[in-house]
């Protein structure tokens, strides 16, 4: 078995009182695909940027390979882990390159501009996914697809070992979460990148992931390979819901009955 | 390329201005050395009434300017002005009290009513940042908007209760002094306000970067490795010591820190490492230029620099509105 990356261990989180993350423990492995999934509100956005080192838990403890995390300087941390949010509001015109760009910012001292490296860097990750054509538009002009695809841009261009999304192909029609799907799935293959995404689509979760993590009410339900974690005792009980489960492809699929 | 443009519109503003006034000067006499200087009106309206108030008015300019551009970043909030979190107000309110206190003396060297505006907008900072600070030591930007303008309208209806009860003479220099203007000015003054603007727009200089990746998110920056709390409390700290700085001095110039970075940015684009020495340039030359007007539209007779950037500001205003809601 692969070394853990990253390994949380009794994490609890509270945003005033109302707890949200309660003793969560995990540990990815280099190389992992993981499906965050469970109902809204059970905790998947917040312990996405608990990992992230965007908020600080308020108990328990986070490994990243050999530091512990409150203590990791931020930009060195930034240059191994990126975060992707599920929607990019924008208020200054800034240019789609100028965002990709930014993923440089924790190779950078302060005052200095990006390096011709950086640049190219940056040309890479546009051409990984797909945005090179439009690199001179603005990103407030471009669709919800193409948005989120630069973002992935950005984010690999901070040239990480895991990435973490929050919802990546929330809001995007079929031919988009495919596309943005098969370029992650791209990037753990080939990049040996590893992935943590939460997701709402069980069963594109279920056909892209290796590795799912089910939340409930702040708390983990289960984790592990889709087949072990996609069961319809467990759905039903966490989704309050009546599932039916069939398989595609060699891959779980989930189907919700829908009384008539 | 472009900020060389701006820079040379900025030169050829200071060398334009000073020739333009209500009374004709002859450069040729300012110049000369066969005339005693005290005896030389040319080079005594030049060097001693002219060249401090262009002095004052380029770094007025520069300083709202920048920080106009910086709080509209930090705040990701187009709307933002160096006088949205109560900073003006705040200023006003110091220097009205010490007018009805009819405290026009110098304590240390130090003009009274200029001190306590300045007291008055730090004042207004601490208290809009300790009321609005989180236990997490962030500060939610709705939040800060809305303790901003809460503040703003508390200290605007202080002014207006001295004010009130202030007597006649006292009113008019309340007034005078609300309406912000450039024309008391020395080499003095000039001296005392340069090293806070330029030490702080080019402190503002080292954490641009961060805070342009501010301006797209406070969580994507953190992951970025962005220090969000501490570069939003440095950014706005050194913000509102520069306007505060220039508000004691000159008043509330309104509307400088609001037109100038929008303009700016529609040439150079959001990136403050451009921007904010392209809004520096301009902020000045705009200013200056302002003032220009302020002394000769009615000439003999002045008004308030405040006056003409508000009626110049004003209908730009709604242009860039009306101009944004097409985009």
């Amino acid at each position: 078995m692969t070394p853990a990356l990253m390994k949380l261990e009794n994490i609890s989180f509270a945003y005033e009182t109302l707890p949200v993350l309660k003793d969560i423990s995990l540990s990815t492995r280099e190389q992992d695909f993981i499906g965050l999934i469970g109902p809204n509100g059970s905790g998947k956005s917040t312990l996405l940027k608990i990992m992230g080192a965007i908020l600080k838990p308020d108990s328990g403890s986070i490994q990243f390979k050999e530091s512990s995390l409150p203590k990791i300087n931020k930009k060195l941390f930034a240059q191994s882990v990126s975060w992707i949010p599920q929607d990019h509001p924008m208020v200054f015109p800034f240019k789609v390159s100028e965002i990709v760009l930014m993923g440089r910012h924790p190779y950078l001292s302060p005052l200095s501009f990006e390096s011709e490296e950086d640049f190219e860097i940056s040309q890479r990750a546009m051409e990984t996914t797909m945005t090179s054509q439009f690199a001179d538009r603005y990103f407030n002009e471009i669709s919800g697809g193409e948005k989120q695809r630069v973002m992935i841009a950005s984010a690999l261009a901070q040239d990480p070992e895991m990435m973490l999304l929050d919802e990546p192909t929330a809001a995007l029609d079929l031919k988009y979460q495919i596309q943005i799907l098969s370029i992650l799935k791209n990037l753990n293959a080939r990049h040996k990148m590893t992935l943590v995404m939460a997701m709402h689509d069980l069963n594109l979760a279920s056909s892209f992931c290796n590795r799912l993590i089910l939340l409930d009410e702040g708390q983990i339900v289960r984790d592990g390979t889709p087949e072990q974690v996609l069961k319809k005792d467990i759905l039903e009980q966490v989704y309050g819901i009546e599932v039916d489960l069939g398989s595609h492809d060699g891959s779980i699929r989930v189907h919700p009955v829908i009384s008539r | 390329m472009t900020l060389s443009l701006f820079f040379l519109l900025f030169i050829v503003t200071l060398c334009v201005a000073p020739l333009i006034g209500s009374s004709k000067i002859s450069l040729a006499r300012a110049f000369s050395d066969s005339i005693n200087i005290s005896s030389n009106p040319d080079a005594i309206i030049l060097f001693q009434v002219r060249f401090p108030r262009i002095l004052l008015g380029a770094l007025a300019g520069a300083a709202l300017s920048v920080a106009g551009a910086i709080f509209q970043a930090l705040l990701r909030n187009d709307l933002a002005a160096p006088f949205t979190l109560g900073v003006s107000s705040g200023a006003a309110l110091g220097a009205v009290i010490a007018i009805a206190l009819n405290l026009h003396i110098y304590m240390l060297g130090i003009p009274v009513v200029p001190l306590f505006a300045f007291l008055g907008s730090l004042g207004a900072i601490i208290l809009v940042f300790s009321l609005v600070r989180t236990r997490h030591g962030e500060f939610p930007t709705g939040v800060l908007l809305l303790a901003g303008v809460t503040a703003n309208f508390f200290f605007a209806a202080m002014v207006m209760f001295i004010h009130y009860l202030a007597d006649f003479s006292q009113s008019f220099v309340i007034i005078r002094w609300l309406m912000g203007g450039l024309d008391i000015t020395d080499y003095k003054t000039v001296l005392s306000i340069a090293p806070v603007v330029l030490v702080g727009i080019f402190s503002l200089l080292f954490i641009s970067r961060d805070m342009n990746l501010i301006s797209t998110g406070v969580h994507s920056a953190s992951s970025r490795g962005v220090n969000v709390a501490r570069i939003q409390k440095i950014g706005f700290i050194i913000a509102s010591l520069i306007t505060g700085t220039v508000v004691a001095t000159c008043g509330p110039i309104g509307f400088v820190g609001l037109i100038v970075p929008h303009t700016v940015r529609l040439f150079v684009g959001p990136d403050l490492r451009i921007l904010i020495p392209t809004c520096m340039l301009f902020g000045a030359s705009f200013l200056v230029a302002c003032d220009t007007l302020a002394r000769t539209i009615l000439a003999p007779t002045e008004i308030p620099v405040g006056v003409i950037t508000a009626i110049l500001g004003g209908p730009f205003f709604v242009w860039l509105l009306k101009r944004k809601r097409q985009v």
